[in-house]
């Protein structure tokens, strides 16, 4: 029997996450290697013409799931709707992009149906292990390889970037829909609104030199030295999570997943590890700076330039060293 | 409102890490452990919501015997008992084992509400209090960055975060299970009173068979991620290391931003 992989996309107000192209381009990988066929899944409102732009790519079929009540995303919803596609369809791998949304729901559809669950996968291959899989542990320091044991379908998020989506191949696929029996009461949550997180006063994106600093800055009292920094490169001031949470800067300032995203010219990255929420709000700058106590920081491996040693240290030599040079010039 | 918070112990993030003999998992001697970071928060988020409604936090772990400490600190910042996973059939597990087990034991204890972190810092699987919700089919959220208890205790409303910056309000009915997300609140100190008083109450330390459960129901035994080895990421593409102390080390870098790469 073929090997049926499914690559669930994601989608809000009419447009396709750009990670969903790449749970398309992982999931025919995957069909390559197991000798299977791959599927794109879709599930919202009126989401026919979304489809249609899935189509155009090489799969066996789109299927998408098309009721009112999947307008907005509700992990109820989703979880009812997908539980019941993938009981009625069998597929043995259903891949997602793993972000906000499915990781508050896929965990939720593997306990329902009885699947394993791989999640934040990097990658995978098939040796003598059988198929395994590469993941993250310990905040990013560390991988593991694991795989999957037990029957059924095997429910797996894809950490972003983790496969091309420039690596799909294009093609045309028929559109199939898959049938949705919903009612409110599955949703689990009455969707009341939306609003901006903290306020997005500073605006980071258009920032041609970035000062950013970690957990590894120590407090709110030793910023002083690196403002000094900031200012002398005409900087904007930015922070991993870490520093916005404990209090010591405001969430505006915040670069990540869950904060900006920046590109600027210059990125120095003062006391921070490199967790992938903080390098995919920062990896489209062009020069990357990481100064670390810890070389085996996860940041020296998206750095162009990178110093082992401490922050408090290096910074106040950085001031100096571009003083003097300007100095001299 | 009885609240249950499920808190980890893991790694200090600061902690030098070596691979075990066997492979498969680091070796944790030497190793600081602490409570998972986004529990503290969940901590903290319990012992206000139990505060202000008038009721109890129940803290609930699964781990080995070193996991005592960080129950210690839970009763000793507030919490009422400590529920301990310690037996050996509750080791190895999956989040979906390990979501089993802890439901079993949020089950026995009747609780309104169940907290936990949005994401263990070892693990890092980021599914365990959904699949606890799944069991108990109560309704859930992950990353939960604001509740309040609506009028009459029936329902919360609930602030949870989403990307780049912005966030989603709904309400939900309880009983609910919400995994809350590091920055919520500011997590409180533990008072020399506290810690005196931590030491007289209870921890409970369930077998499978109190909770309900074969022990082929939890662990290895029912997990279905099984961990081949570990390892540090291969370097590639690493960054250009500038040697020496900070002062030399400072003016090579600034003479390459300037003349390499010509970005300052």
């Amino acid at each position: 029997m073929t090997t049926r992989i499914w690559a669930v996309l994601q989608q809000r107000e009419g447009k396709l996450h750009r990670m969903g192209w790449e749970a398309i381009a992982a999931a025919q990988r995957l069909a390559d290697e197991l000798g299977g066929s791959a599927e794109a899944v879709l599930l919202g409102s009126e989401i026919g013409d979304l489809a249609r732009e899935a189509a155009g790519h090489d799969l066996a079929a789109v299927r998408t799931a098309d009721h009112p009540l999947l307008a907005g995303y509700t992990p109820g919803g989703y979880v009812a709707t997908l539980a019941a596609a993938i009981g009625a369809e069998r597929p043995d791998f259903v891949l997602f992009p793993h972000t906000y949304q499915s990781v508050e729901y896929v965990p939720r559809l593997a306990q329902a149906i009885g699947a394993a669950l791989v999640p934040e996968a990097i990658g995978f291959e098939r040796g003598e292990a059988g198929l395994v899989w590469r993941r993250p542990i310990l905040t990013g320091k560390m991988q593991a390889r694991v795989r999957t044991r037990g029957a059924g379908p095997v429910l797996v998020s894809l950490q972003s970037g983790a496969f091309s989506a420039d690596s799909r191949r294009p093609g045309s696929a028929g559109v199939a829909p898959l049938p949705v029996e919903l009612g409110a009461a599955d949703l689990g949550r009455e969707v009341l609104g939306v609003e901006q997180a903290g306020g997005d006063q500073v605006d980071l994106s258009k920032a041609e030199v970035i000062v950013a600093v970690g957990r590894g800055v120590g407090g709110a009292d030793k910023l002083a030295p690196v403002q000094e920094l900031a200012a002398l490169l005409k900087a904007e001031i930015g922070a991993s999570r870490p520093v916005i949470d404990a209090g010591w800067l405001p969430r505006d300032r915040q670069i990540g997943s869950s904060g900006q995203t920046v590109s600027p010219k210059l990125y120095l990255a003062l006391g921070i590890s490199g967790a992938i929420q903080h390098l995919v709000g920062m990896k489209g700058s062009t020069v990357v700076v990481a100064v670390n106590k810890d070389a085996g920081a996860p940041i020296f491996k998206v750095a162009h330039y990178g110093i082992v040693g401490d922050l408090h240290e290096v910074v106040p030599a950085l001031t100096a060293a571009v003083r003097e040079s300007r100095a001299a010039g | 409102m009885k609240i249950a918070v499920c808190i980890k112990q893991v790694p200090d993030t600061e902690a030098r890490l070596r691979v075990a003999p066997d492979g498969r998992w680091i070796d944790e001697a030497d190793v600081p452990f602490v409570i998972n970071e986004s529990d503290e928060y969940a901590l903290e988020e319990g012992l206000k919501l139990a505060e202000t409604t008038g009721g109890e936090v129940i803290a609930i772990s699964l781990g080995p015997e070193r996991v005592r400490e960080a129950l210690r600190k839970a009763l000793a910042l507030g919490a009422s008992r400590a529920v301990l996973l310690a037996n050996t059939a509750f080791r190895g597990g999956d989040a979906l084992a390990d979501g089993r087990a802890l439901a079993a034991a949020i089950a026995r204890e009747g609780c309104d509400l169940v907290l936990t972190g949005s994401q263990s810092d070892d693990q890092g699987f980021g599914a365990t209090g959904t699949v606890v919700a799944g069991h108990l089919g109560w309704p859930h959220a992950w990353l939960v960055m604001g509740v309040e208890v609506e009028e009459g205790g029936a329902s919360l409303q609930v602030t949870r975060e989403m990307e780049s910056g912005t966030n989603e309000i709904f309400r939900m009915a309880l009983p609910a299970v919400l995994e809350i997300q590091a920055g919520i609140n500011h997590p409180r100190y533990a008072s020399l009173k506290g810690i005196m008083a931590a030491k007289k109450k209870e921890i409970a330390e369930p077998s499978p068979a109190d909770l309900g459960l074969q022990e082929s129901e939890v662990g290895a035994a029912a997990a279905r991620l099984e961990v081949l080895s570990v390892g540090f990421p291969e370097s590639a593409a690493a960054a250009q290391i500038l040697e020496g102390d900070a002062v030399s080390a400072a003016k090579k870098l600034v003479g390459l931003l300037q003349g390499e790469a010509r970005v300052i």
